[in-house]
């Protein structure tokens, strides 16, 4: 799925850094109904995690109270060069990664 | 007797202000449902929950529910010693009252979490962090909603 990651390329050792990710998901409540009374099933995505070289930095959970395609936005030390990973897990099975590297002096 | 346009008028103020009483005091400000009081001990425990260190930063009225903007930063200066282990997002009238709950450690460098939520009804939005010695401390933040979300029908 098509997820928008905002890491800076490049940071000096120590500096904490801002990461901004944004996926597209409809995040469908659970509580509303169609036209004719039927309940529209939940459809979220309930767990995201990043990890920085494969360490858990920063991990949330989600409820339908989040918008649709969330947005998230954090914060972490810039201590290496290397990898981010993100993930985002959610009902039905949804399962969507994406990953940004970064150089750090 | 003809009624003077005084005399109407004051029956008429009398009349909107008995009308008015009842209607506010069905809805005191400071009342937290049932709900979101067991979400946030679910979290807490019977754990104190303090107030201050932690700042929300939500726009007070908004336009659309659907997707309201919101930031969480505490106070703290995140070592190993002293740092924000999470931040439990709660509101008041949704049908659910969890909003998010977000993991942070030593590693965050800042403890600041932004994202968009959803708020169904005007209401209050409490923000509770807990601390690396497991105190809680909260902040809560009273929010205007003209359009709401969840409630309406799918086409």
């Amino acid at each position: 799925m098509a997820a928008l990651i905002n890491v800076p390329s490049k940071a000096k050792r120590g500096d904490i850094i801002e990461i901004r990710t944004l996926t597209s998901h409809i995040m469908e409540t659970g509580f509303r109904h169609t036209a004719d009374g039927k309940l529209v099933p939940r459809n979220i995505i309930t767990s995201f995690i990043c990890r920085y070289n494969g360490a858990e930095v920063f991990r949330a959970d989600l409820f339908p109270a989040i918008a649709a395609n969330p947005y998230l936005s954090f914060f972490t030390v810039a201590k290496e060069s290397g990898k981010f990973e993100f993930e985002w897990i959610g009902d039905n099975g949804y399962s969507s990664t994406a990953s940004a590297s970064i150089t750090v002096e | 007797m003809p009624t003077t346009r005084r005399q109407f008028l004051n029956l008429a103020g009398g009349v909107t202000v008995a009308g008015t009483i009842p209607i506010v005091s069905l809805r005191p400000l400071e009342a937290t449902p049932a709900m979101l009081n067991t979400a946030i001990r679910n979290v807490v425990g019977e754990a104190q929950i303090h107030t201050g260190r932690v700042k929300l930063d939500i726009p007070p009225l908004v336009e659309n529910g659907n997707t309201v903007p919101m930031t969480v930063s505490v106070a703290s200066p995140m070592t190993a010693d002293d740092h924000v282990k999470s931040i439990h997002v709660f509101n008041e009238k949704n049908p659910q009252p969890n909003i998010g709950n977000f993991h942070l450690g030593p590693a965050s460098g800042r403890a600041q979490v932004s994202t968009r939520i959803r708020l169904a009804d005007t209401q209050k939005v409490v923000a509770i962090a807990r601390l690396s010695d497991d105190t809680f401390w909260q902040i809560a933040a009273d929010v205007v909603v003209t359009l709401a979300a969840c409630t309406e029908e799918m086409n």
